[in-house]
C-alpha cells in the first residue's frame, strides 16, 4: 500500500480536520451557553414567547451544525442530502396542524 | 432470444438504470440514514404531542419567584429539575441537566474525531476516540440514572394533597411536581432517548472490539464506525432537542 503524500503528511492532514471539528465543537458549546444565559437574565414575570421562539431557533441552528458538519450530510451528493432533509417538513406540518386544531380532541371527549 | 438491441444511453444520463450508488453511498449507510428518519418522526411526535399536552393545561401564571408546586397548573421545569448529585440541598437550576447536556455534545465530538481516523486508517486514534466516546456514553446514563431516581424519590418538602396528606417524589399516576403527566411525558420521553442512548453504547463497544480486532483495517475502510457514529449524532440531536423542548421551554 503506497503512502502517497499530497500536499500534506498525514500528521499535518490529522491537525487541519482536528482543527475543523474542535471549531465546531466550540460553535455548539457558545450557542448552549448562549441559550442558558438567555434563560437565567430573561425578567422574572415577563412574556416568554419570545424567549421560546430564541430556543428553538438557536436549537435548529445546533441542529444544523450536528448534522451538516458531524454528521457529513452537507457534504453528501444533493440526493441524499434532499432525501433526508425534505421529508421534515412533515414535522413542521404536524406542529401547524396541531397549533390549530390539536384542541379538537378535548373538545371531543370532554365535553368541551 | 430476442434479437433487438439496446442503445446504451450516455453513462451520465444513466445513473438510476442500476449498476451505481447514485446516492454515492453504500447500502448500509444509506439505511441508516432513512432508520434516523424514521426515528426522527417518531421522537417529534413524542415532544410535540408533550409540547401540545403541556400547553393545554393551566399554566403558572404569577413571576417564578412566587412558584408553588401544584397538581393543578404545570410545573416550571427549572424549579423541578435543579439538583445536583453531592450538592443536596441546593438549589442549582438546570446545572445537572446542563452537565449532562455537555457531556453528550463532548462524546458525539470524539464520535467524529474516531471517524476522522478511521478516514485515515488510524487504527490505535480510532481506538482511543471510541474509548471516549463509550465513557462519554455511560457517564451520560450514569447522570440521567440518578436523575431519575431523585426525581422519583421527591423533595424533602414534598405536596400537600387537597385531602391533607403529603405525596413524596413521583410516579406515573401522580407525582409532587404537577399534573400526572408531567412526570408522565418526562419518564417516556427521557426513558425513550436513554433507551437509545444505551443501545448506542452497546452499538458503539461491539464496533470498538471490532476495531481492535482489526476488522477494519483489514476490510480497507472504517465504513462501520461511520455508521454507528451517524446513530451515535443522532441521539445527540434528539438530547439536545429534548433539552430545550423538555427543560428550557
Amino acid at each position: 500500500m503506497a503512502s502517497h503524500d499530497s500536499s500534506m503528511s498525514q500528521e499535518e492532514i490529522r491537525k487541519a480536520n482536528t482543527k475543523k471539528v474542535i471549531r465546531i465543537a466550540l460553535i455548539l458549546f457558545v450557542v448552549t451557553v448562549i441559550e442558558f444565559a438567555l434563560a437565567f437574565i430573561w425578567p422574572d414575570g415577563s412574556d416568554r414567547t419570545l424567549l421560546n421562539v430564541l430556543f428553538i431557533v438557536l436549537t435548529i441552528v445546533k441542529a444544523f451544525y450536528i448534522v451538516s458538519e458531524f454528521m457529513h450530510l452537507g457534504h453528501e451528493v444533493p440526493v441524499l442530502m434532499y432525501s433526508v432533509v425534505l421529508p421534515l417538513v412533515f414535522i413542521v406540518w404536524l406542529v401547524v396542524a396541531l397549533m390549530n386544531e390539536g384542541s379538537a380532541i378535548f373538545n371531543s371527549f370532554m365535553g368541551g | 432470444m430476442s434479437s433487438a438491441t439496446t442503445v446504451v444511453k450516455n453513462p451520465k444520463e444513466d445513473v438510476w438504470n442500476g449498476g451505481k450508488s447514485p446516492m454515492k453511498a453504500s447500502y448500509g449507510k444509506l439505511m441508516m440514514w432513512f432508520f434516523l428518519l424514521s426515528d426522527a418522526f417518531t421522537f417529534s411526535a413524542l415532544l410535540i404531542s408533550y409540547l401540545m399536552v403541556r400547553f393545554t393545561h393551566p399554566q403558572f401564571e404569577l413571576p417564578y419567584s412566587e412558584f408553588f408546586f401544584s397538581d393543578l397548573h404545570w410545573p416550571i421545569p427549572e424549579k423541578v429539575f435543579n439538583a445536583a448529585p453531592f450538592l443536596h440541598g441546593a438549589d442549582l437550576p438546570l446545572l445537572f441537566v446542563g452537565i449532562m447536556t455537555f457531556i453528550l455534545i463532548l462524546s458525539s465530538v470524539t464520535m467524529v474525531l474516531a471517524v476522522e481516523a478511521g478516514h485515515r486508517m488510524d487504527q490505535k486514534d480510532v481506538e482511543k476516540w471510541m474509548i471516549w466516546t463509550i465513557i462519554g456514553g455511560v457517564a451520560f446514563l450514569a447522570c440521567q440514572a440518578w436523575e431519575w431516581s431523585h426525581f422519583i424519590h421527591g423533595t424533602e418538602e414534598g405536596l400537600i394533597l387537597s385531602d391533607g396528606t403529603k405525596f413524596f417524589g413521583a410516579n406515573l399516576a401522580h407525582n409532587e411536581y404537577g399534573p400526572p403527566l408531567f412526570a408522565d411525558f418526562f419518564f417516556f420521553i427521557t426513558g425513550f432517548h436513554g433507551l437509545h442512548v444505551t443501545s448506542g453504547v452497546i452499538l458503539n463497544i461491539i464496533i470498538f472490539y471490532n476495531v481492535v480486532m482489526g476488522v477494519y483495517q483489514r476490510r480497507g475502510h472504517y465504513e462501520m464506525v461511520e455508521k454507528v457514529g451517524l446513530y451515535w449524532h443522532f441521539v445527540d440531536l434528539v438530547w439536545v432537542f429534548v433539552f430545550t423542548l423538555f427543560y428550557l421551554i
